[in-house]
């Protein structure tokens, strides 16, 4: 049998893999020095103290204040990524319909809080929300409360803050997919009878849905590791996970501890990621079908 | 005019639709944006079941029309009229037209049954009246048994032809199409045009087509509306339009004509550099004239033939094969150049000199179009 002939096209493949190998290499090597080796380490120091132990999860799964910390940081993120979605969608409805113009003008009002550190608008909420704030005074000036009302120190006043500070991440994704939605679709629903409200719930609706799933996932993921803001506005009594991981550092100097933590976080976010993926094709919504 | 309606074959394929279709009357509409005039003061009245085509270049105005039509872009000022309806400030979801896009509009999370449902829960008709009418509208634009699946799998025609039964499945008595065929390819294309004009005449309704093709313009409708510069140059049935074009704009975008300046002499005859030539119909006043030569109508000369044919002679300058036909490219005296065709036979290719050869070629008064020229 005579030999196949060698597939010069072969050659040529090879060729090409080891220049995308090349060119993603800087890429490979900042991801495994920043994020493979730190997250690596983080596991080891939750496991390593003197030879191999689990105390530290053991001490998780026990104590209170864990449980507690866990579930109202779930609870924070979950009602910060529904009121994100509430607030946002019409935020990038309205930029999405409206001429060029008004759209840069309303994008811009949603993009320009980035450029204040997230410190100042803390404070900034502080300085409106507290008990001698701007609308406690208000509210008494108009008569309307007698007693300044607890607006801050905590989870509400956290959930305010987060909210404000996580929003562009909702509405930028959302007007992303919104502006994709070709206007013929809309004008087509129109020219077959339906109305504004038809149109909206049957053809708009759906077609942004990927929009909102990529918000939401943003949204909920970044609240889940808020530290700053939970940490001014929450006044001590809004014990977030983050804020869990910090004290076990710096008032125990407990790095086995608040590495467990960390460790704890990142599974139970892979965990969510792994239920929701199975109802919704996540790789189609993050990425650019 | 006596007409033949509701042949027998008609009810066989579908649905014995004949809803019949619906006048339209444009009056005087005018679309401004700033300083740019898109739509300047057109009046058109088009017949119940009429196929009316727009034809015109881009940025001629015919899409700014259709929109106005189909309710999307408010006019700046005159009014639309369907039937008795004044529709001018009524919005597209009471209008009750089909509309076909271009790029077929369909909604890319439905599936094909959903799609063609769409208007029948637009309408809130009984949920159970809906698949009977899906298959029928599916079956009319041969798509049977296709309502589960998803548009993504379908081809560029069978879009298309769900695009065709989604804008008819309500019967609606006036359809818009604009450009619905532009993104096929030529033979599927042609294949269509056919099926459309089938489809017109068993539906009844009345259609109002855009494109910029003037073949698919000529082959499919009943009447056709030639626009430029927001304005309606002329609108009639499309072999008067080849043969009695308003002036050389019309002349030069149907048909393959080629246009020389000539001088009027006196009625019937006008002046093309040495040559006299002469035409059985009327030529018109004015300095400004253009001789329309479409190019399927200059012979070789052969010697027989009519004595009183126009004879031209200029050089070759080129001779380009197009699979059936020779396109043959001339040179006059005075330097314009114009072309004629060949079918592409043996005896006629031996007829034509080598380039730069000279030719004499001969055009009937009859054929002998003279027009004003157009302002630019």
């Amino acid at each position: 049998m005579p030999a196949p002939m060698p597939d010069i096209s072969r050659q040529y493949q090879r060729r090409e893999q080891l220049t995308m190998l090349a060119l993603a290499f800087p890429a490979l090597l900042m991801i495994l020095l920043l994020v493979v080796l730190p997250v690596g380490w983080l596991a080891w120091q939750s496991i390593w103290h003197d030879g191999f132990t689990l105390e530290n999860y053991r001490r998780i799964l026990a104590e209170d204040i864990y449980w507690r910390s866990f579930a109202l940081t779930f609870e924070i993120s979950l009602t910060v990524t529904v009121l994100a979605v509430l607030l946002g969608y019409p935020i990038a409805y309205a930029a999405s319909i409206v001429s060029r113009g008004w759209s840069i003008v309303i994008l811009a009002l949603v993009v320009l809080p980035f450029w204040t550190s997230v410190l100042v608008r803390a404070y900034a909420w502080l300085a409106l929300l507290q008990r001698t704030g701007v609308i406690n005074q208000l509210l008494r000036q108009l008569g309307l409360i007698d007693a300044p009302l607890a607006l801050v120190h905590n989870t509400f006043g956290t959930v305010v803050a987060t909210l404000h500070i996580l929003l562009p991440f909702m509405v930028l994704p959302l007007y992303a997919t919104m502006q994709k939605i070709p206007r013929d679709l809309l004008q087509a629903g129109a020219s077959l009878g339906a109305g504004p409200v038809l149109t909206f719930w049957q053809i708009f609706l759906p077609l942004s849905l990927p929009g909102v799933l990529a918000g939401c996932t943003l949204v909920f993921v970044l609240s889940l590791g808020f530290y700053i803001t939970p940490e001014l506005l929450g006044g001590g009594r809004t014990v977030m996970v983050s804020m869990l991981v910090s004290r076990n550092v710096e008032l125990y100097d407990q790095w086995g501890a608040a590495s467990a933590v960390g460790v704890v976080l990142l599974l139970a976010v892979a965990a969510i990621f792994f239920v929701v993926s199975r109802f919704v094709p996540l790789d189609r919504v993050l990425g650019q079908r | 005019m006596v007409r033949i309606v509701a042949q027998p074959s008609a009810t066989q394929r579908g649905r014995p639709l004949d809803k019949g279709g619906e006048s339209v009357d444009i009056r005087s509409a005018s679309k401004h944006y700033d300083a740019v005039r898109a739509l300047d003061n057109v009046s058109l009245n088009v017949a119940p079941r009429e196929f009316v085509s727009l034809l015109g270049p881009s940025g001629s105005g015919k899409t700014t029309l259709l929109g106005i039509l189909g309710g999307f872009i408010p006019p700046s000022s005159g009014s639309i009229h369907f039937g008795d309806r004044d529709v001018t400030l009524l919005p597209p979801h009471k209008r009750d037209i089909g509309v076909v896009f271009q790029n077929y509009a369909l909604f890319p999370h439905m599936s094909v049954g959903e799609n063609v449902a769409f208007p029948l829960r637009a309408r809130q008709l009984p949920k159970a009246d809906w698949p009977d009418k899906v298959r029928a509208a599916l079956a009319m634009v041969g798509l049977a048994g296709y309502e589960s699946r998803g548009i993504s799998q379908l081809s560029g025609g069978q879009r298309q032809r769900v695009a065709l039964a989604r804008a008819m499945i309500f019967e609606p008595r006036l359809i818009l199409m604009d450009e619905p065929l532009s993104a096929l390819d030529k033979q599927l294309r042609e294949a269509m045009q056919i099926e459309l004009r089938e489809l017109h005449k068993r539906i009844g309704a009345t259609i109002i087509y855009v494109t910029h093709d003037q073949r698919e313009a000529l082959t499919m409708s009943d009447r056709v509306a030639i626009l430029k510069d927001g304005k309606l140059v002329q609108i009639d049935k499309p072999q008067r339009l080849h043969d009695h074009p308003a002036d050389s704009f019309v002349a030069s975008f149907i048909g393959e004509a080629s246009l020389l300046p000539v001088r009027r002499a006196d009625a019937c005859s006008v002046v093309l550099g040495p040559a006299i030539l002469r035409s059985t119909r009327p030529v018109p006043d004015g300095d400004e004239l253009m001789l329309a030569v479409h190019s399927e109508k200059l012979l070789i000369d052969d010697g027989a033939g009519d004595a009183a044919r126009n004879r031209l002679t200029g050089k070759v300058t080129d001779v380009v094969y197009q699979g059936e036909s020779l396109r043959v490219f001339l040179q006059l005296a005075d330097g314009t150049s114009l072309s004629l065709r060949q079918p592409s036979h043996y005896e006629a290719a031996r007829r034509i000199p080598p380039l730069g050869g000279e030719l004499t070629v001969t055009l009937h008064p009859e054929d002998t179009i003279v027009v004003p020229k157009a302002r630019p």
